[in-house]
């Protein structure tokens, strides 16, 4: 014992004091705060995504439009791909020494810890020739993909494409994607999204501290399994469609076919199109550009964003309302005269035959016919003004589908163009307009925008006696083959079934002796109408709408070959041999009348005109 | 020796120190085993891993303490100035001989085997302390503290020029045995309040930091109700923290600039660059947080297990026992640790020889300092020094040098009839 030995308290008050500082702060961090319990499982688990198949796309009959192909992601980890024998990698991948440096450092900047793509959807081939060397290349792995593989290159603007998801979808859809996903992007891809992709699997696997896989945690207890996109049918019919994709090879414009009971559509060409297998696989996005660039414009969906003067189809509809406003009947005759005088104006007729009556007005398209029949309507109509006619008069245009969305299963449908009595009002100001000054609505010029398949729709409605479904792309969902709502709901003109008879009198008589005789079929009464869409831009659009047969019809077909001139001259012909395809599934027509159609090209400069009648 | 001699020489050894050294020990062993394990190297036995090599240090271990305990206590007392002089001598040969071991060079390399000259330094160090400040010399005297400190600054000075900061930090250590022996109280308080009130006030929320101090100032007033001249201390005390508390946080807030706020809280280990120079602490932290009240279990621990915590069987062995068995198993730990501690206190109070006296007090400094050091550079509480968790973590030459230095003072308890000058 010695004078300090009371110190020997203190120093034991210090050893306890500090040992349970030690304690308290194990305490705080292992008890108290559960950050570091969640950082552990950050360290050593790793989420990994299973990528669900997209759904498949059949066609009516079954066939396959859209399936699925394995590809390769080359994954790589910055952080681990220390080491490296930079040149043999190269090799391997046949890149250079630069692209390998640009691949690493974007990688390496999105995260050095985390793995990022290398390379974009290896084909199977070229995965199987670097597969065995692989190994030899820490921090590089492959991840398996699908991509879409289209086996007939058919129909690209219906179906679409799908690309990797972008930040703001990402956002709007509160991160349900992840960087990595793909999404649909236009056409079938992104209106059935939902549907297509499917669910993600997870697989939680541990990883040590370099990253290297330590097997799965907890037995797979908290894995997931990836759920496959549910299989979609679609209405199209491949036959007619891969027909109509080379009947229009080399021409702009549409085919939009429908069968008339159900609203399925069974052709939807836009031209000039390309091939689908273009957007898919490491080489998208430059394709894309090119597409975009292109003067045809590929991407642009003529049948859904294409708007043309309807021109002589219109009559059919004009005469329909004709009749349902009683301002005519079928007898009901009206002078041509070669034309249509408003003052020192005229709006011509090809002809200048003696007063038709209804049903010949429609064979011999007599513009003077529904000219006077217009001014019938909108200037002395039934309602009391000009105003009140014209809207009752647009009313019924608009229970034709035209001037308003069809609610088509496709992104980026345009409604078309039908002025509203507020735009005359303003544009000629109130009162001071009447049937005169908007004379070529009457024969479906001026300010009219109808698309191709709207045109379709038209032909449908006239081919039930007044009614239709939506048209659709996808007559059934799924295993369980459900159809939407939203098209099996039967839309109604408000013109009664009895007045068609007359009116389709005329569109057989058309196709059998009048201006489409050309495209007349044996065996087939068809009734249709053709149109020349006079334009700004060229030639006038040959257009023809049709339905066969005339009774119980199982097409009705709108077809437009922009700047090409009279519609009996190409619009007619490929109308009627996709009808005759379609229903006879053979044509009857000789080898010339199909290579004319096959060999014209009628967008580049080196066609040269040949002048021929209607 | 006789049958009887014997008895009287085992029934002289402490067992208390002896079954906590023994438990101490196999917990380090078992920890290492489980922070190296993986199933193709099972094998205990297997020299191709640190368990399999720490057996043999165990018993080596165990041999050299034996024989420690052979010698006779004198030994020590007449060596004392030999050995230290030995050592010295070591650690300025290391300077030209040593290996490069993580950027110091302070180890020797005799084949595969390797010695740390520092490890040993630390019980020759406290045996000089001893043995001078036993030889009658006043503590008052300015001459006494300076020939004090030049013997701890001798060999610290020459671990530091080996650039072990580490080590070499552990001589502070001594502090706590010059107190004991007379040095001003006053220069170890504050020292301790500066240290302390810092730290605190950096990693816990002022309020209950308050309420710790006034809890702990009030069980240390009912502890020494009866010495009245010891109150006015510990209230004076607990001001001081409390203020000091308040006002470094104050300052750090409202006084600091951002940098230099950066600076201290990766001192402190907070806030720090996880992908950079506080990966280890960061990823030890995450290894004993996550293990939480009783932890994952032998051999489940991830983060050791997947190598996430660096240095996981030497320096940052705890991680693995934070990991493996949680708060439970932690506190457990500290606990023999600090019975350890106060067993060797009460031991060293028991000597009739100052010399013995010292010696234990310096015995108990260092492994407290290790314990404070290594376990709070693993939760953030120290910054990170690399020095180990004694008779916990892997190594030969740690486990050695701290088997002599507690197996030293075992010795000269045995003896603590007879006064060794």
């Amino acid at each position: 014992m010695n004078i300090f030995f009371e110190r020997k308290y203190i120093i034991q008050a210090i050893l306890i004091f500090t040992c349970f500082i030690l304690i308290v702060r194990l305490f705080y961090i292992q008890v108290i705060d559960d950050s570091y319990f969640l950082s552990a499982n950050n360290n050593v688990l790793r989420k990994l995504t299973v990528y669900p198949a997209r759904g498949i796309i059949y066609d009516r009959k079954g066939k396959i439009i859209v399936q699925n192909e394995p590809v390769y992601d080359l994954m790589v980890i910055p952080r681990q791909a220390k080491n490296l024998d930079t040149i043999g990698f190269c090799k391997l991948m046949s890149i250079d020494k630069n692209e390998f440096i640009t691949r690493i450092n974007k990688a390496r900047k999105f995260s050095p810890y985390k793995a990022s793509i290398f390379a974009k959807q290896l084909s199977a081939r070229a995965y199987a020739s670097i597969q065995e060397r692989l190994f030899d290349y820490q921090g590089f792995f492959v991840q398996n993909r699908t991509v879409r593989r289209y086996p007939d290159s058919v129909a690209a603007q219906v179906l679409g494409y799908i690309g990797e998801v972008d930040e703001n979808r990402i956002k709007k859809t509160n991160n349900y994607y992840q960087i990595g996903d793909y999404i649909g992007i236009s056409g079938i891809e992104k209106s059935y999204e939902t549907i297509l992709r499917g669910q993600r699997g997870t697989k939680i696997i541990m990883v040590d501290a370099l990253n290297r896989d330590q097997g799965s945690y907890e037995q797979g207890k908290y894995d997931t399994t990836a759920i496959a996109g549910d299989k979609l049918i679609s209405s199209l019919d491949l036959r007619i469609q891969k027909l109509a994709e080379k009947l229009m090879r080399n021409k702009k414009g549409s085919v939009v076919a429908i069968e008339p009971s159900t609203g399925e559509i069974l052709c939807f060409v836009s031209s000039p199109t390309y091939d689908p297998n273009l957007l898919v696989g490491p080489e998208r996005g430059n394709n894309y550009i090119k597409l975009l660039k292109a003067p045809e414009k590929p991407l642009f969906i003529r049948p859904i964003m294409a708007q043309y003067p309807p021109g002589s189809i219109f009559k059919a509809v004009q005469a329909l309302i004709g009749q349902q406003e009683k301002v005519i009947t079928a007898e009901s005759r009206f002078p041509c005269n070669g034309g249509y005088s408003i003052g020192n104006r005229i709006v011509k007729c090809e002809h200048n035959h003696s007063p038709l009556n209804l049903n010949e007005s429609i064979a011999q398209s007599c513009n003077s016919y529904y000219c006077w029949l217009f001014k019938k309507l909108i200037d002395h109509g039934n309602y009391g003004s000009v105003e009140k006619n014209y809207l009752v008069w647009r009313d019924y245009i608009l229970q034709f589908g035209i001037g308003k969305k069809l609610d088509i299963d496709l992104p980026n449908e345009l409604g078309g163009l039908l002025p509203t009595v507020g735009f005359y009002d303003k544009y000629y100001s109130s009162g001071h307009w009447k049937s005169s000054t908007i004379i070529s609505l009457a024969i479906g010029q001026g300010e009219l925008g109808v698309t191709p398949l709207q045109m379709a729709n038209t032909m449908a409605i006239i081919a039930n006696r007044g009614f239709y479904y939506s048209p659709h792309l996808i007559k059934a969902i799924g295993k369980n083959q459900v159809k939407k709502e939203t098209y099996t709901t039967k839309h109604l003109v408000k013109i009664d079934s009895s007045y068609f008879n007359v009116v389709i009198d005329g569109m057989q008589q058309v196709v059998d002796h009048g201006t489409a005789t050309y495209a007349k079929i044996i065996d087939i009464p068809m009734c249709g109408k053709t149109g020349t869409a006079q334009n700004s831009h060229g030639k006038s659009h040959s257009v023809f709408v049709a339905f066969a047969p005339r009774n119980n019809p199982k097409i009705a077909i709108a077809v437009i070959v922009e700047n090409s001139g009279y519609g009996a001259t190409w619009a007619a012909p490929i109308a009627s041999l996709l009808v005759e395809k379609y229903i006879k599934d053979s044509i009857s027509r000789p080898a010339y009348y199909i290579d004319r159609l096959l060999n014209a090209d009628l967008i580049h400069p080196t066609f040269t005109e040949t002048k021929e009648g209607h | 020796m006789s049958n009887l001699g014997q008895n009287k020489f085992w029934k002289s050894i402490d067992m208390p120190i002896i079954l906590l050294y023994i438990a101490l020990v196999l917990i380090g062993w078992l920890n290492i085993y489980a922070a190296v394990f993986d199933e193709s190297h099972a094998s205990i036995f297997d020299l191709e891993k640190n368990y399999g090599k720490q057996l043999l240090w165990i018993a080596t271990a165990l041999f050299i303490g034996l024989m420690v305990l052979l010698i006779d206590s004198k030994f020590f007392s007449v060596f004392s100035f030999g050995i230290y002089g030995i050592t010295l001598l070591m650690l300025v040969s290391v300077l030209f001989f040593g290996k490069y071991v993580n950027g110091s060079r302070s180890w020797f390399e005799i084949g595969s085997f390797r010695l740390q000259p520092a490890e040993f330094a630390k019980f020759a160090t406290a045996l000089v302390v001893a043995k001078y400040l036993s030889s009658g010399v006043k503590m008052e005297r300015f001459s006494t503290k300076i020939s004090v400190l030049g013997l701890i600054g001798l060999p610290m000075g020459l671990i530091l020029l080996q650039g072990d900061v580490g080590s070499a930090l552990t001589y502070v250590a001594f502090i706590l045995v010059l107190y004991r022996e007379g040095l001003s109280g006053m220069v170890l308080v504050i020292c301790l309040l500066i240290g302390i009130a810092f730290v605190l006030s950096l990693l816990f929320a002022k309020a209950a930091i308050l309420i710790s101090i006034a809890m702990i100032t009030a069980i240390l007033l009912y502890n020494f109700r009866r010495k009245k001249k010891i109150i006015p201390v510990i209230i004076a005390g607990a001001a001081l923290v409390a203020t000091m508390v308040v006002g470094f946080s104050y300052v750090f807030n409202n006084v600091m600039k951002q940098h230099h706020r950066d600076r201290i809280n990766n001192l402190v280990g907070k806030e720090i660059d996880i992908k950079g120079a506080g990966y280890n602490v960061n990823q030890s932290k995450i290894a004993i947080g996550s293990g939480r009240l009783i932890g994952k279990g032998f051999l489940n621990g991830t983060q050791t297990k997947y190598d996430f915590v660096p240095e996981q069987s030497t320096d940052f062995i705890f991680c693995t026992i934070g990991e493996e068995y949680g708060f439970v198993g932690s506190v457990v730990l500290i606990g023999l640790f600090l019975a350890l501690l106060l067993r060797i206190v009460f031991i060293a109070e028991r000597q009739r020889s100052s010399l013995s006296r010292i010696y234990g007090y310096g015995v108990a400094s260092i492994l407290f300092l290790h314990l404070f050091v290594n376990i709070g550079m693993t939760i953030g509480l120290v910054p990170v020094i690399g020095i180990p968790l004694p008779f916990i973590s892997y190594g030969g030459s740690s486990l050695w040098s701290f088997t002599i230095l507690l197996f030293i003072l075992i010795k000269l308890d045995s003896n603590r009839q007879n006064i060794v000058k």
